[in-house]
């Protein structure tokens, strides 16, 4: 169970553009058909990658490394798939920025450590101009501080609090703090109607 | 006197099921929420329960937890080893992990087997006040009756079989009222089309939707489970029904329901969780019912849907954001902006899934099927929600009435709504369907194209082989 504090991720960034990209397209449902997630990364957006004929960011020379993915809305809407941030985890991303997501994906990356932050329409839109047009440059995302800093410049992002503390706090991974409660559990189970007035 | 009663403070249904689950409060603002219910299924489990074993831990309350397979499925036959060695490899798995951690699974020889969403409901173990969790966005389904079901990722399966918990920030609540009279030919899921319509792909993100209004109030359980399930669809974590008659009509008798006296006290229960008058709302939004028409997807997402009657968005017609979104749409589904959606052909008519493969989903679609006959060259497959489902549908003949149409029935699971199993689109077809998602690929092709709509709409199309508007059909 880790208790790894996660306060920020910087490096190398990839733009992914378009509104609200399901998880289908991330992970393909056929890929799924596995008991481990190890295989997830091989298949990471694969028609859409097959449609662009090489021609898909995750394709591109320039962005290989890049450990932040930039998006746009409502990005991950969908199923609830955990094996979408597992594929994009191993592609190499260990932060996201974007004009939202949906929030079974984003619970499903904070669960793996993965920070999901949004920007502003026209902040997001200034960063990817940026990145596309530097690929090379180095994007910060500063949880703690609660920004996203490129050669754009310093921008303001959002993430909910209860997010941000379970990165800072290095909860991020619940199953020790949700253990923790102990004994409450069980209280809070027994004090349920439906489990203790007229249980099956 | 001292002793003066304080009114408690009116909440909503969602306010008060939080409280009654609430363990502990949790740094930053979240809450360690306790589970009432956990089902299970053979997909988004099986890490889970390897993550569970690297850290040596039990499951919590094996009691609370219920499993099936559903996704996997084959539903041509679904005699044992299955062809696929993956889907094969899958099941093994789940019934390893049932039984090493006693858990009831509720497999194809239980005759219990089905959607998880179906199962849930029809076994009584869905009831109101009760907060739900499963490894599947459609968890949203048992809101219908008045529980909080939340769909959840891998890690927090573990985290639930582990702690019986989630650790969630509280969710606003959004009502959404809806009055008027269902039209002839207009159905559940032409409500919940319309809703997703109006608020859009992500409009309910930060919420959880309760649906109310005479509309929703005169739905039988079926149909409200119907505009539930796509909660998420409109991008809302969950969406309720407040408990009623309906509600409480559909428990009596179920295996899971509690039974005799105690089902009177549950009854008790039930209707004390439903949102109070004077409960505030963070947002209330009303749709009026009565001037909705059967509704068809167009795009690649589910808020991009109109009536029958309605010609296709020209992208430079939409809002400015919209516009991208459209185009790249049109482009996929290969259909024109300006053209009627009706008449546009299909190849293949899917009738099924947790949205629509209920038994009133069947006879609704039998009764357009038995008008006619399936136009040549359309494939066809039309499968039941569960095996408890089946057995009813082919007990009333609805069987027959399909395959005497030229329908295929089939076997109950998840299907061709996405299409892990054999079901799957070829090449670029068109799927009349009667799922949740429209996504490109989802169907098992990556070029697959689908159009959703009713289970009776889906039928119409197979019987004409392109859409039509079901009034013209009834």
């Amino acid at each position: 169970m880790a208790e790894r504090r996660i306060d920020s991720v910087s490096g190398g960034a990839c733009v992914i553009r378009g509104d609200d990209i399901d998880t289908d397209r991330i992970i393909p449902a056929r890929y799924m058909k596995e008991v481990t997630f190890d295989s997830m990364g091989e298949h990471a957006f694969e028609d859409d990658r097959a449609a662009a004929k090489g021609d898909h960011p995750l394709d591109a020379e320039r962005y290989q490394n890049a450990a932040i993915l930039v998006v746009g809305q409502n990005f991950g809407c969908g199923s609830s798939r955990e094996h979408a941030p597992q594929a994009l985890l191993r592609v190499g991303f260990r932060a996201f920025v974007g004009g939202s997501f949906a929030e079974i994906f984003a619970g499903n990356c904070t669960a793996l450590g993965l920070p999901c932050v949004t920007l502003a329409k026209r902040d997001l839109d200034a960063l990817m101009d940026s990145v596309e047009l530097d690929p090379t440059q180095e994007v910060g995302v500063d949880v703690e501080a609660r920004t996203v800093t490129s050669r754009a410049g310093v921008m303001t992002a959002g993430v909910p609090e209860g997010t941000r503390t379970q990165l800072l706090d290095g909860t991020w991974d619940a199953t020790a703090q949700l253990l923790s409660a102990g004994s409450a559990i069980e209280d809070t189970a027994a004090a349920l109607p439906y489990l203790r007035d007229f249980a099956e | 006197m001292l002793s003066c009663a304080v009114m408690p403070k009116p909440r909503t249904l969602f306010e008060k099921v939080w409280d009654a689950h609430r363990v502990r409060e949790l740094p930053g603002g979240q809450v360690q929420l306790f589970v009432g219910l956990h089902l299970v299924h053979e997909v988004t489990s099986p890490q889970a329960f390897a993550m569970l074993r690297e850290l040596g831990l039990p499951v919590r309350f094996p009691e609370r937890t219920c499993a099936t397979v559903d996704h996997i499925i084959p539903t041509d036959s679904q005699a044992r080893p299955f062809s696929d060695e993956l889907a094969e490899a899958m099941m093994g798995e789940l019934e390893r992990n049932c039984r090493e951690h006693g858990i009831r699974l509720l497999d194809t020889a239980s005759g219990e087997q089905g959607i998880v969403h179906v199962i849930g409901p029809e076994q009584g173990l869905t009831q109101p006040g009760m907060t739900i969790a499963c490894g599947d966005s459609h968890t949203a389904t048992h809101g219908a009756f008045g529980a909080i079901a939340f769909g959840i990722g891998t890690s927090q399966v573990r985290d639930v079989l582990a702690s019986q918990c989630l650790a969630l920030a509280p969710l606003r609540v959004r009502r959404i009222d809806v009055s008027g009279k269902l039209a002839t030919g207009v159905y559940a899921k032409d409500v919940i089309l319309s809703i997703i319509r109006k608020l859009g792909v992500d409009g309910g993100v930060g919420y959880a939707y309760e649906y109310a209004g005479p509309a929703i109030e005169a739905m039988s359980l079926e149909e409200r489970m119907t505009v539930c399930n796509m909660s998420v669809e409109g991008g809302a974590r969950c969406g309720y029904v407040n408990p009623d008659e309906t509600t409480f009509d559909y428990l009596r008798g179920r295996p899971k329901a509690p039974q005799g006296e105690a089902f009177e006290r549950a009854v008790q229960w039930w209707r004390s969780t439903a949102s109070d008058p004077g409960a505030h709302y963070d947002d209330v939004v009303a749709l009026d019912s009565s001037a909705i028409a059967p509704s068809v997807t167009w795009g690649i997402n589910p808020g991009q849907n109109l009536g029958v009657d309605e010609n296709i968005p020209r992208p430079a017609e939409l809002p400015e954001a919209q516009q991208a979104s459209a185009a790249e749409a049109l482009e996929y589904m290969k259909l024109g902006g300006g053209d009627p959606i009706a008449g546009t052909p299909i190849s293949v008519a899917f009738i099924g899934s947790c949205t629509n493969g209920r038994l009133s989903d069947l006879r609704e679609a039998a009764r357009v099927a038995q008008t006619g006959h399936v136009a040549k060259g359309v494939r066809t497959l039309v499968v039941p929600g569960s095996q408890e489902v089946a057995r009813q549908a082919i007990a009333e003949g609805l069987d027959e009435v399909f395959r005497a149409a030229g329908f295929d029935w089939r076997e109950p699971g998840c299907s061709m709504c996405l299409a892990m199993n054999p079901d799957k689109l070829a090449g670029d077809e068109i799927c009349a369907s009667s799922s949740n998602r429209n996504f490109k690929g989802r169907q098992g092709s990556p070029q697959g194209r689908t159009l959703l709509m009713s289970p009776a709409m889906v039928a119409a199309a197979a019987l004409k082989g392109k859409v039509v508007d079901l009034r013209e059909v009834l």
